[in-house]
């Protein structure tokens, strides 16, 4: 199972690879879309890079919820 | 009329990754067709193409690549060229160079995003839906080259892509030209691109018997009107030109390679691939890009022919040639440049129609290469194998462009010269 650091760095390489963001700029508080700069197609991008990566299932209804990093890693660390 | 002149020019080829590389290239008789190496194309039975010399992965920033289907990549390095070229600043804020309602983007492309199309499909085919991309229809759509040039220049008086297979650049050029006469833009930014090297069109092409498939010898593949041709070679590339009003270049001081004086569009209405062996549709475009020019036959010194190296399509353009000059066709060079950079599809007319303006220019027609055993009684006289020069004074040439459907358009040009 891996922590939240784990996940959260795992996370960080997605948004870089899909979006461009410095890896270090992706932390818990920031918001995708307000702080990063992620588009909502860059978003469905970044969560099927997810699903890849850590195994989870996150349904199309259930991205409009994770609004920040934290969000994403707390669902993944939920639902993984 | 309103006079349309060329104040920007660029281009990414089998020859260059800018349009002075390729120039160069085309005046030395340097083929750019070479061998497929990848994996796939150990089974085709065609494993030669006119691949682009500088990839576009070495010049585009990777994340905005990612939303960019290749034949959009290639139009953006073009299109950055070409406006550099006319004295502007690429991605610039809106209004800081041009008034946006006044500019206009005319970029083609034959085939459209096939490489986004056939990967998403490959991806949803083998992992399921959820891996086919967000981005795959605004890169696959056959506009994307136009919409994405016209955002990158803040366009805002129309964005077009007119389709019409091989002729599509050509009739790209003839469409904005129209609406600049008509008042519709001062400026516009236009020209082709095209990226098909991927296994099914060149199975299909192939499949068609219309591919060569001299794999042992790339460079000698692509040979217009020589005996031993056996079709095209499948080329990749963009080439984008700035044109503009004579009256909107001279008042910012623009410099001017020559004018795009007049257009002629036929279509053939005889058979969905085959040219209308009559020539007589070829030869329509031709006669009337001349009078649209306001010339006559005996001013054009120059034709880059459509020349792709089809049995049937060289003969019949050579016919169409004489019949379209009549005995002007005597005073005049032909040479096609598809010998050295395969054939652009979508991309070719623009591609050639700058050759001719710098043929023009430069006062040298690149040459025909590989024309070894030339097919006898074609009644035009061809730049074989090496550059000719071309004469003193003012100088008008065209570029043919024809596409499958029957689409023919002729797009005449002139020198720098014509404009004083």
């Amino acid at each position: 199972m891996a922590t939240t650091e784990e996940i959260r760095a795992g996370l960080a390489e997605l948004v870089n690879d899909v979006a461009g963001v410095a890896v270090e700029d992706v932390q818990l508080d920031k918001s995708f879309v307000d702080d990063l700069d992620v588009d909502s197609l860059a978003m469905v991008e970044i969560l099927v890079g997810c699903e890849e990566k850590f195994g989870v299932t996150i349904p199309d209804e259930e991205s409009k919820n994770l609004k920040t990093v934290g969000d994403a890693v707390a669902y993944i660390e939920a639902h993984s | 009329m309103t006079e349309i002149v060329i104040t920007g020019l660029g281009a990414t080829t089998p020859l260059g990754g800018d349009l002075a590389s390729t120039w160069a290239g085309m005046l030395a008789g340097r083929s750019g067709v070479s061998a497929i190496t990848e994996d796939w194309a150990a089974d085709l039975p065609v494993r030669i193409a006119g691949q682009i010399a500088v990839d576009p992965s070495a010049v585009i920033d990777r994340v905005k690549a990612r939303r960019l289907d290749r034949s959009t990549q290639l139009a953006l390095i073009a299109a950055q060229e070409a406006w550099i070229d006319a004295g502007f600043e690429w991605e610039a804020p809106e209004g800081s160079q041009v008034d946006p309602h006044r500019l206009s983007v005319s970029v083609a492309s034959g085939i459209g995003g096939l490489h986004s199309l056939l990967n998403n499909w490959d991806a949803q085919r083998d992992k399921g839906y959820r891996r086919v991309s967000p981005f795959t229809i605004p890169m696959l759509m056959a506009n994307a080259p136009a919409a994405n040039v016209g955002l990158a220049v803040h366009a805002k008086a129309g964005v077009h892509a007119p389709v019409s297979a091989c002729a599509s650049s050509n009739e790209a050029i003839a469409l904005a030209v129209d609406q600049l006469r008509l008042g519709r833009a001062d400026i516009a930014v236009v020209g082709g691109t095209e990226a098909t090297i991927h296994p099914l069109p060149l199975a299909a092409f192939s499949q068609m018997q219309a591919v060569s498939r001299r794999n042992d010898d790339p460079e000698g593949a692509s040979r217009p009107w020589d005996r031993g041709r056996d079709g095209f070679v499948m080329g990749e590339g963009s080439a984008v030109m700035v044109i503009e009003t004579l009256e909107h270049a001279l008042a910012r001081g623009a410099k001017i390679y020559g004018t795009i004086a007049g257009s002629g569009i036929t279509a053939d209405s005889h058979d969905i691939v085959q040219p209308d062996p009559t020539g007589e549709g070829q030869s329509g475009a031709m006669i009337k890009a001349i009078a649209d020019a306001k010339l006559s036959p005996s001013d054009i010194k120059h034709v880059n022919a459509h020349g792709t190296s089809t049995p049937q399509g060289d003969v019949t353009e050579a016919g169409s040639i004489r019949t379209g000059l009549g005995a002007a066709a005597d005073g005049c060079v032909v040479t096609s440049t598809k010998s050295m950079t395969g054939h652009l599809l979508g991309g070719a007319g623009a591609l050639e129609t700058i050759a001719t303006v710098l043929a023009l220019r430069d006062r040298m027609v690149p040459p025909t290469i590989n024309l070894e055993d030339p097919e006898p009684d074609l009644g035009i006289d061809i730049a074989a194998n090496v550059a000719r020069p071309l004469p003193a004074g003012d100088l008008a040439g065209i570029n043919n462009s024809f596409g499958f459907g029957g689409h023919n358009v002729a797009v005449v040009v002139t020198n720098a010269n014509s404009t004083r």
